[in-house]
């Protein structure tokens, strides 16, 4: 594309089937424990 | 749904429900703006002055692929999804132990009121933390990583029952086919070699608690006579955090009124050697004479974009370091379920006493009303279970039309709960230093991309 230059390409809506395994990190056993961080967590189910 | 900003020269479009992020030029940012309200002709006519008639057929064009990929304008179609994924059993599968309802700092901000939590001093008894251990693995159903934070008050004040806890953990995580990952919060008072070894063979993180400066840290984090607390940790932290190849750990900061320039803070946990760096906002109540106000806001704006600037800038000239307020990984971030469920506490992750009893999380710990349950009986107010088990980002009015929604999950139960009295409103100063935060993350992506 000449106008837009897209940075991911994974979209949300396909992690609704394989997704939910809960394997993932707390996000407050992280380091934050005063907000919420659940975006910056890592999926361990790849 | 679509928020589109400008940040450090770049025109950001990031499609809420699909997670999609574009780098556009300024027609597409106009045409994008525009595009749900008019037509192709209508729109012509009005960005004609500005752009040539190809340039916005182009651009139109493209926008057009992007929607037919999935990639803009695309729904919220997840709600029946989430609510059906909340019905699920109920497992836990992370545990904050209070090791120590007691502390050697006296720090001002502190939540826990110098470790005691409204409560009297106390220490956690090996056989209480064996109990939360095996309710923890009882309770864990199919899970197999189970996280345990050692948490305080000062968790270093009891540490030989820490060692017990993790020798019990491993010896179990065996026999049940799990993986313990522990982790320990410390002021780095009693951070000793014995306890950075320790540390280093048994902990999957450590968070290190150090505000900045050290006139920034020793005004907020003295010890009980006054004395700052800072030269003492400084060597510790940076001896531990080399220890682990600058992996695993972060120091871990907060910042009030008293330091408005929070990144100059930042910027010196980076001096000093540190890689791993976490520096949030105070959460107080308004009468707190550090606490943030709105009217902080704009400057407070102000040093997340020269914060995320120099960033970029020590990458380039490869002296980077995490921020992990601006940690998003755009292509291997977690699943719709886990965004938009929220952080699990009072389901998936509760917080211990040292007597054994259950809260909804760490923050809720000493307020009556929020009792759960307790090690020996397991949790027994269903109530209040299922109160959390519901509270997603749908549960939340203010969350509904939120662009960060799918980053924050709804935010903090306990903020919500502390500054309205319900677990489903928002800490309203918190989610637009969030929104912020995000729009910085997304923009150092952006900037990282254009140098690849």
């Amino acid at each position: 594309m000449k106008h837009v230059k897209t940075l991911n390409t994974r979209k949300l809506q396909n992690t609704v089937k394989k997704g939910g395994c809960g394997e993932c990190q707390t996000s407050c056993q992280s380091a934050c424990k005063t907000s919420c961080t659940v975006g910056n967590q890592s999926c361990e189910n790849k | 749904m679509v928020h589109q900003y400008k940040n450090n020269g770049y025109n950001i479009v990031l499609d809420v429900n699909s997670g999609a992020v574009h780098v556009v030029d300024d027609v597409t940012y106009e045409v994008i703006s525009l595009f749900e309200s008019g037509t192709r002709e209508e729109i012509t006519e009005r960005l004609k002055e500005t752009y040539s008639e190809t340039e916005i057929a182009e651009s139109y064009g493209e926008i057009q692929e992007l929607v037919a990929n999935g990639e803009l304008f695309t729904e919220d179609e997840y709600q029946d999804y989430i609510e059906q994924f909340q019905t699920r059993p109920t497992v836990v599968k992370a545990l904050c132990l209070h090791i120590a309802h007691d502390c050697n700092l006296k720090c001002r901000y502190c939540f826990a009121e110098e470790g005691e939590y409204h409560g009297k001093r106390a220490l956690m008894s090996f056989e209480t933390g064996k109990a939360a251990l095996d309710f923890l693995i009882a309770n864990s159903g199919n899970r197999r990583n189970l996280e345990v934070d050692f948490f305080g008050g000062e968790p270093l004040m009891n540490f030989d029952v820490v060692k017990k806890l993790v020798s019990y953990g491993r010896e179990q995580e065996k026999i049940h086919n799990k993986k313990f990952r522990f982790t320990l919060t410390t002021n780095g008072v009693l951070l000793d070699d014995e306890a950075m070894e320790f540390a280093n063979q048994e902990m999957a993180n450590v968070v290190l608690s150090i505000d900045g400066r050290k006139e920034v840290h020793d005004r907020m984090r003295p010890f009980p006579k006054g004395a700052g607390s800072y030269d003492l940790i400084v060597p510790k932290f940076q001896k531990l955090a080399d220890s682990r190849n600058q992996e695993r750990y972060y120091v871990r900061g907060t910042f009030t009124r008293y330091n408005p320039d929070f990144s100059q803070d930042v910027l010196h946990l980076a001096d000093l050697g540190f890689k791993q760096i976490s520096v949030e906002p105070v959460v107080a109540q308004p009468e707190d004479d550090y606490a943030l106000r709105e009217e902080d806001l704009p400057g407070l704006f102000e040093e997340y974009d020269r914060l995320a600037v120099e960033l970029i800038r020590r990458r380039r000239e490869g002296k980077d370091f995490n921020f992990f307020h601006f940690m998003i990984d755009l292509e291997g971030g977690p699943c719709v379920a886990k965004r938009l469920s929220g952080c699990g506490s009072g389901t998936e992750y509760l917080a211990v006493t040292p007597w054994g009893d259950f809260y909804p999380c760490h923050q809720f710990v000493g307020n009556e009303a929020f009792l759960m349950g307790n090690v020996k009986d397991g949790i027994w107010n269903e109530k209040l279970q299922n109160e959390f088990k519901s509270c997603n980002v749908y549960a939340k009015e203010k969350c509904r039309d939120c662009f960060a929604r799918f980053y924050c999950s709804g935010g903090c139960a306990a903020n919500s709960y502390n500054f309205h009295g319900s677990i489903t409103d928002a800490y309203d100063l918190g989610c637009r230093l969030q929104k912020k935060r995000i729009e910085c993350a997304i923009m150092i992506q952006a900037a990282l991309a254009e140098e690849s």
